[in-house]
C-alpha cells in the first residue's frame, strides 16, 4: 500500500510539473507577453518599447532558464538600470538589494507577484481558496445527501413511479449546465421581472457575510448540476444490489421493506456513488469558475478568470498547480477509499 | 399594432417552424414503417422515452439546418438592428424607426428584442446552427483520435501504454476552463499554434481510415488500392483546407477562430475517448475470438480494427451521444466566457452572456437561448441510452 501511495505521488508531481511547464510556454509566448505588457504599461506602447519593458523586467529570456527561476533551481534574474540601481526577480524594492537572496522560486516558498492585484500569489490563493472552500463546502453539503436520498429511493423499486419521476428529473439536472440553470434561478428568484425577489442576484456580499439570501443560489445551482449525475449512478448501483440472492433471502425471512433497504442493501449500494463524488470534484471546479464568474463572487474560480484574461503568468501557474493537486488528490483518495470499501479488490 | 398575447405568440411560432414539423413527420413516418429494418436505429423507435429524446434531438438539428443553412425559419436577419426595437417584450410589432411601420419585413419581434435592438427569436435559431455545424464532427473527431490511439495502447500495452496514459491523464488534469483560456485567445492564433495542434489532429481520421482499409484488404491489392487511393486524394485534400487552410482548388476554407474552437473541443474530449477504448481493448483482448485470430495469423492491425472495435460499438455508441451533448455545453461554455467565436455570432453562450447583464430588468433575451442550450442535451440522453440496449453497455473506464 505505502508503495502504491509512493508510486502514485511521483507521477502526481510528475504531472504537475509538466503541467505547469505548459501553462508557462503558453503564456510565455510573445504574444501574451506583449498584452501583458500593454496593459502593465500602456495601450499605445510602440514595439521598441514593448521590448524594452520585457526586456527590464526579465521577460526575455529563454523559456527554460525562466522556469526554473520560478520553481527556484535557478538563481533569479537581475538588470541593472540606468542610474546604476539593480532591479531583480528576488529584490523587493523598498530593501537594500544586497540583502535580496539567489534564488526565489516555489522550492523557497515564495510564489512570486501577481501583475493584476499587484500583491503576493501566495496571499491571494491563500484568501480565495477559503471563499471558495467555503462554497464547496456548502455545496457538498446540500449536493451528497440530497444525491443519495434522490438515488436510494429511485433504485430501491426499480420501474416504479417513483423511480420514473426522479430519474427524470436527475437527467434534467445533469442536462442543464450551470451557465443556463444559473441565468434562470436569477431570473426566477431574484429579477424584479417575475417579482418573487426571494434571493439576491450577485454573492458579492457573501464574501465577508454569507446569509442564506446572498449564497443559496450559487450552491444550489453547482449542486444541482453535480446531483444527477450521482444520484443515477446510486440508483444503479441500488437496482443492482435489489436483485441480488441475499436481499431476496431476506425478504423471504420477513424483513421489513426499509429494514432490508437501510440495513441490508445501503452499504453495498454506496461503494459505488463514493468514487464518483471523488471524482466530481475537478468537475466542481470546472462549475465553480462559472458559477463565480455569474454571481460575482470572488473566489478561486473567478481568480482563475482574471489571471489567465489578463496574461497574469505567477497567478495563473499557482491556480494551476492548486487545481492540478485537487484533481490528482481526488483520484488517489478514491483509488484508497474504494479498496477499504470493496474488500475485493486489492491495489497490489 | 397591438402587442400580442402569449397564445399568439406561440401559435405564430408554430407556424414560423412548419417546415421543421414536416421534415420530423417525414423523418418519424418514414423510420417507424421501416423499422424493423433499420438495425440498432430502428430499435430506438420501440420506446417511447427513446421517441421523444431523438425528437427532441431531431427538432434542433433540423432547426439548425433549416433556420441556419437554408433561412427558412428566421423571422427577421441576424445581425440587423433597430433603435427603436431594443429590449422590447416578446409580440411587440416591428418597427425600423420609431413610428415607422417597416415595409415587406416579418411584422412583429416574436420574442422580443435584445440589447442592441435584435430579433431573439431568429438568434435563437441561428444559433442551433452554430452548434450543430460543430459539435457532431468535434465528436467524430475526438472518436477517431481516441480510437487510433486507445486500440495499440490497450492492445500491445506496456511502454506505448504507459506513455500513452500519462498524456492522456496530463491533458485530463487540466481544468477544462483553463486550457481553454489558454488555447482560445487570439493571441494564441497569432502564434500559430492552433494550426500545429488541428495538423496532428486531423491526420488522425486519414491514418485510422487507411489502416481500416489496408488491413481488412491487403490480401487483395487492386480493392485495397482503389479503397485507400479514395481515402488518401479526399482526406488530403479536405486535410489540407482544413489545417492548413491551403486547399490547391480554393474550395474549403476554416475560418481561423472556428478552427480554434473546434481543435480545443477535440483536443480536450479525446483523452477521455482514449481512456474508454483502451480499458474496453483490455478487456476484449482476452476472448477466444482474438485468440483464434491471432491464431490464424491476422495482423495485430486487422484485430484491433475488425476483431475488437466492432465489439466495442455498444458502449462506444452511447459515449459518441453523451458527447455531443458535452461538446454542446462545452461549446456554450466557450461562448459564456467570450472566448472563440466572434462576439457577434448568436451561439447560445455568448447570447445568454450577453442577455445576462440585463438581466434583472429584461428576462426575455437571455432565456430562450437558456433553456434551447439545455434541451438538445436531455434529449441526447435518451436516445443514446436507447439505441445501445441489447448490446453489453458496459462502461469500464
Amino acid at each position: 500500500m505505502a508503495k502504491f501511495i509512493l508510486r502514485r505521488v511521483g507521477v502526481m508531481l510528475l504531472t504537475a510539473l509538466c503541467l505547469t511547464f505548459i501553462v508557462f510556454f503558453l503564456t510565455n509566448l510573445y504574444p501574451n507577453l506583449e498584452k501583458l505588457a500593454k496593459t502593465q504599461g500602456n495601450f499605445r506602447m510602440t514595439d521598441e518599447e514593448v521590448a524594452s519593458f520585457l526586456g527590464r523586467n526579465g521577460y526575455l529570456q529563454p523559456v527554460p532558464v525562466k522556469y526554473g527561476q520560478w520553481l527556484g533551481v535557478l538563481p533569479g534574474w537581475t538588470t541593472e538600470a540606468g542610474d546604476g540601481t539593480l532591479r531583480g526577480r528576488c529584490i523587493d524594492p523598498d530593501s537594500p538589494a544586497e540583502d535580496a537572496p539567489r534564488f526565489c522560486g516555489i522550492l523557497q516558498g515564495d510564489w512570486g507577484h501577481s501583475t493584476v492585484f499587484r500583491t503576493e500569489v501566495g496571499g491571494i490563493i491563500g484568501d480565495k481558496l477559503g471563499l471558495t472552500g467555503r462554497l464547496m463546502l456548502w455545496v457538498m453539503l446540500l449536493m451528497v445527501p440530497g444525491a443519495l436520498i434522490l438515488g436510494v429511493l429511485a433504485g430501491m423499486r426499480e420501474g416504479s413511479r417513483t423511480d420514473r419521476t426522479l430519474s427524470t428529473f436527475a437527467i434534467t439536472t445533469t442536462a442543464t449546465p450551470e451557465y443556463v440553470s444559473g441565468v434562470l434561478f436569477i431570473a426566477i428568484f431574484a429579477s424584479s421581472a417575475v417579482g418573487l425577489k426571494w434571493f439576491k442576484g450577485t454573492a458579492t456580499s457573501a464574501m465577508e457575510n454569507p446569509t442564506f439570501e446572498n449564497f443559496f443560489l450559487p450552491v444550489l445551482t453547482i449542486a444541482l448540476y453535480g446531483m444527477g449525475y450521482i444520484a443515477r449512478m446510486t440508483r444503479a448501483s441500488m437496482a443492482e444490489v435489489m436483485t441480488a440472492q441475499y436481499i431476496r433471502t431476506a425478504r423471504l425471512k420477513g424483513v421489513s421493506f426499509p429494514n432490508i433497504v437501510l440495513k441490508h442493501a445501503l452499504r453495498n449500494a454506496l461503494i459505488a456513488p463514493f468514487t464518483v463524488i471523488m471524482l466530481q470534484f475537478p468537475w466542481l471546479l470546472n462549475g465553480v469558475v462559472i458559477v463565480e464568474t455569474l454571481f460575482n463572487y470572488k473566489g478561486f474560480g473567478w481568480t482563475l478568470v482574471q489571471a489567465a484574461s489578463n496574461n497574469d503568468i505567477e497567478l495563473l501557474l499557482a491556480v494551476s498547480v492548486v487545481s492540478v493537486i485537487v484533481v490528482l488528490v481526488t483520484q488517489l483518495i478514491s483509488d484508497i477509499g474504494y479498496v477499504y470499501l470493496n474488500p475485493r479488490i486489492s491495489v497490489t | 399594432m397591438d402587442l400580442l398575447s402569449w397564445g399568439e405568440i406561440i401559435l405564430r411560432m408554430f407556424g414560423r417552424f412548419m417546415p421543421v414539423w414536416i421534415a420530423l413527420a417525414v423523418t418519424f413516418a418514414l423510420s417507424i414503417t421501416f423499422k424493423r429494418r433499420l438495425g440498432l436505429y430502428g430499435k430506438l423507435f420501440d420506446s417511447p422515452i427513446g421517441m421523444v429524446g431523438f425528437g427532441l434531438v431531431m427538432f434542433w438539428v433540423f432547426t439548425g439546418i433549416l433556420g441556419g443553412g437554408f433561412d427558412m425559419i428566421l423571422t427577421h436577419p441576424v445581425l440587423e438592428q433597430s433603435a427603436s426595437m431594443k429590449n422590447k417584450v416578446p409580440g411587440t410589432p416591428y418597427t425600423k424607426m420609431m413610428g415607422e411601420a417597416a415595409e415587406g419585413a416579418y411584422p412583429y419581434y416574436l420574442l422580443g428584442g435584445d440589447n442592441l435592438g435584435r430579433d431573439v427569436f431568429s438568434r435563437m435559431v441561428v444559433g442551433s446552427w452554430e452548434v450543430i455545424k460543430i459539435a457532431p464532427f468535434a465528436s467524430l473527431f475526438a472518436f477517431m483520435v481516441g480510437i487510433t490511439l486507445g486500440l495499440p495502447a490497450g492492445y500491445y500495452g506496456g511502454r506505448l501504454d504507459t506513455l500513452l496514459s500519462f498524456l492522456a491523464n496530463l491533458i485530463l488534469a487540466f481544468p477544462v476552463i483553463l486550457l481553454f483560456y489558454l488555447l482560445v485567445t487570439p493571441e494564441i492564433v497569432l502564434t500559430g499554434i492552433p494550426v500545429y495542434m488541428a495538423a496532428v489532429l486531423f491526420i488522425f481520421p486519414i491514418v485510422f481510415l487507411v489502416l481500416l482499409w489496408n488491413s481488412r484488404f491487403h490480401t487483395q491489392p487492386k480493392t485495397r488500392n482503389i479503397y485507400v487511393g479514395i481515402t488518401l486524394v479526399v482526406g488530403l485534400w479536405l486535410y489540407s483546407g482544413i489545417a492548413w487552410n491551403a486547399d490547391p482548388l480554393g474550395l474549403i476554407g476554416f475560418p481561423p477562430n472556428l478552427l480554434v474552437v473546434f481543435v480545443a473541443v477535440v483536443f480536450v474530449n479525446s483523452p477521455t475517448v482514449f481512456r474508454i477504448v483502451r480499458g474496453l481493448t483490455m478487456d476484449i483482448k482476452t476472448r477466444d475470438y482474438v485468440a483464434a485470430a491471432q491464431t490464424r495469423g491476422e495482423g495485430t492491425w486487422y484485430i484491433m480494427l475488425w476483431e475488437i472495435l466492432p465489439n466495442v460499438r455498444g458502449p462506444l455508441l452511447v459515449d459518441f451521444c453523451l458527447r455531443i451533448g458535452y461538446t454542446t455545453i462545452l461549446l456554450g461554455t466557450l461562448g459564456f466566457f467570450g472566448l472563440g467565436l466572434s462576439p457577434e455570432s448568436p451561439d447560445w453562450g455568448s447570447t445568454i452572456n450577453e442577455g445576462r447583464k440585463l438581466l434583472s430588468l429584461y428576462l426575455h433575451p437571455a432565456l430562450p437561448p437558456a433553456l434551447r442550450a439545455a434541451e438538445p442535451r436531455s434529449g441526447a440522453q435518451p436516445a443514446g441510452r436507447r439505441s445501445a440496449r441489447g448490446k453489453p453497455a458496459r462502461l469500464s473506464i
